[in-house]
């Protein structure tokens, strides 16, 4: 059974523990984002700078997808065009089978910054209830909302406490919060643990993932770590600068739903981690 | 998951109060005054030395060095009068006389210290307003910034007088018309401060507002205004020692009868440099003590806001 299984000509999706049980089908599944010959061209002073250019994706309803690549890939403008907040120069994009712009309008996504984000002058229970604010929704709701988004990352108890009072990761797990607050289908996180250290990195990829498998949601997760991308993902999405475009995509065929940590020391892990690697070798990413 | 450790350390190790603020405040703060004092007495025997000395032999009174330094602290009109002379003076003229009287520092205090307020207020609230049209519109930002930074360039000595007597010509008399110029000087800290306290907050938390689809009013409300409070409260301290200037100011070249400004006018008509520096020191009090309200007040909003000082 090969581990890896480009994306263009079948499709794996493992349901079960059992890499036996596996079996390769065509996706039935909707697809939540579909993007196709998407290029953005951004104007500078220095002339033209092809952040993205000729990208073809397509992500389908439940899926977990990383894009990883080296600075410059244009990993991040690929999930701020999906969020609406830059427009493409080219190409088309479809989420939730419409525009971004009317997605975003229909707040059909919570978006995880790379910091946290939270406003200083609120309380915890504040900042996650921010969105709700927002939205209009009533006081009622917003107290039931608050309290079951902090209980899902395991915030009940630090309510009424302010950002600077807690800790990096306490911080970025209340941001993921005010994101899953607005209860979307659509999850867009953009390397939310970059900025953490690896003991508590570790620790909330695998509360991540539990979250994720307990949601049912759709997630598309920037970052530059290989292990957390091949770790976290059902499909990673290797990109490649200047111009910023899409190298590989490689189907990972790992049990989905919650993995342990230990599932890194796989031969089946280290299989895939070794593609992306390669990948991002071949796209000149180590090159300067 | 475990959580991470939260106890704010500091509080442990915190030692008593008054200590603290021995350590932290009171003993820097009277280095530097007892030093400033030892400067003033030094120049006050400096510069009176000459005129008593001058007083003593034109009137034959015999002197020795020492009745000569004793009387340079103690004469009728110094140039420049001591400490204590100061000190008796504001007591005088403050705990001794009625606040009704003319010669009361805190009957002229108050007319001095109500158009400053009046000033401040108006000015602190058409800053506030200037800044929130200047952050929203680019046309006014590019129109009315400039205006706004000329207006501090012409000297207020200069427009202070034609205030007052337009005022007075258009019928607006009284407590306005010093008012104004409280807010002629205390507008633009405000403004300034305010416009940049409303772009103060970073791109992350712009997007964050964008991914909500929050309407311009949301943003405002929600993250605009709380992120420029700090800012407000700093150009409000800068603002209302501002506006006690104007209101001097004002008084000084208009023929105001009273007020501190009056008085320091009148004080140097009449050589009364005694009286000149009470008012002087007056003024200051006054200042520091507006001063010390807008920071408390900056204090106390802070901590219901939850951010640390």
């Amino acid at each position: 059974m090969a581990t890896v299984i480009p994306l263009d000509t079948r499709r794996q999706e493992p349901r079960s523990q059992d890499p036996a049980m596996t079996e390769a089908r065509a996706s039935t599944r909707p697809a939540v984002i579909d993007i196709r010959g998407l290029s953005l061209t951004f104007d500078t002073a220095d002339g033209p700078v092809h952040a993205l250019s000729n990208v073809d994706l397509s992500i389908e309803k439940g899926d977990f997808v990383s894009f990883i690549g080296p600075s410059g890939c244009g990993k991040t403008t690929l999930l701020r065009v999906i969020a609406d907040l830059e427009q493409q120069t080219g190409g088309t994009i479809t989420v939730n089978g419409t525009t971004p712009e009317k997605a975003r309008l229909n707040l059909a996504y919570g978006y995880v910054f790379q910091a946290p984000a939270l406003y200083p002058w609120r309380s915890i229970a504040a900042n996650v209830a921010l969105p709700l604010e927002v939205m209009g929704l009533p006081k009622a709701e917003r107290i039931r909302r608050v309290k079951k988004n902090l209980a899902l990352v395991n915030l009940v108890n630090f309510e009424k406490k302010f950002p600077w009072q807690l800790s990096g990761g306490m911080q970025q797990r209340a941001s993921i919060a005010r994101a899953l607050a607005v209860e979307p289908d659509l999850l867009l996180m953009d390397e939310p643990f970059g900025a953490l250290d690896e003991i508590v990195r570790d620790h909330l990829n695998e509360q991540l993932l539990q979250l994720w498998a307990k949601t049912e949601k759709t997630v598309v997760f920037v970052t530059h770590s290989i292990p957390e991308a091949v770790y976290l993902s059902t499909k990673i999405v290797v990109m490649s600068p200047r111009p910023g475009r899409i190298h590989d995509i490689v189907e990972s065929d790992l049990p989905r739903g919650p993995r342990l940590l230990d599932i890194r020391e796989t031969p089946d892990f280290l299989k895939i981690a070794h593609r992306v690697r390669e990948g991002l070798r071949a796209g000149h990413s180590y090159a300067d | 998951m475990p959580t991470e450790a939260l106890t704010p350390l500091r509080s442990v190790f915190r030692p008593h109060p008054v200590a603290r603020f021995m350590n932290e405040r009171a003993i820097p703060v009277l280095t530097v005054v007892a030093a400033l004092l030892a400067v003033w007495l030094a120049a006050t025997y400096l510069l009176n030395v000459t005129v008593q000395r001058d007083a003593f032999e034109r009137a034959g009174t015999p002197y020795t060095a020492r009745t000569l330094f004793l009387a340079t602290y103690q004469m009728e009109r110094p140039i420049l009068p001591s400490p204590h002379q100061v000190a008796l003076e504001l007591w005088k003229t403050t705990v001794e006389t009625p606040v009704t009287s003319k010669r009361s520092l805190v009957y002229h205090g108050w007319i001095t210290l109500s158009s400053t307020l009046v000033g401040f207020a108006i000015g602190t609230l058409l800053g506030i307003v200037l800044a929130v049209l200047i952050v929203h519109s680019r046309t006014l930002d590019k129109s009315l910034m400039p205006w706004i930074v000329a207006s501090q360039t012409i000297p207020i000595l200069a427009i202070a007088p034609m205030i007052v007597v337009v005022a007075n010509a258009i019928g607006v008399t009284g407590l306005l018309p010093k008012a104004f110029i409280s807010t002629y000087l205390s507008f633009f800290p405000v403004a300034v401060g305010m416009v940049t306290g409303l772009r103060s907050p970073d791109r992350l938390h712009l997007d964050l507002m964008r991914t909500y689809t929050a309407t311009s009013s949301q943003v405002f409300w929600k993250l605009r205004l709380p992120a420029a409070v700090p800012f407000l409260f700093t150009s409000m301290k800068v603002g209302i020692a501002a506006s006690l200037v104007g209101a001097i100011v004002a008084e000084l070249p208009t023929g105001a009868v009273a007020g501190l400004g009056a008085r320091l006018l009148a004080g140097s008509y009449y050589g009364q440099t005694v009286q000149i520096w009470s008012a002087l020191f007056a003024a200051a009090l006054m200042a520091a003590v507006l001063v010390a309200i807008v920071g408390m007040l900056d204090g106390i909003v802070r901590q219901r806001m939850g951010i640390r000082s």
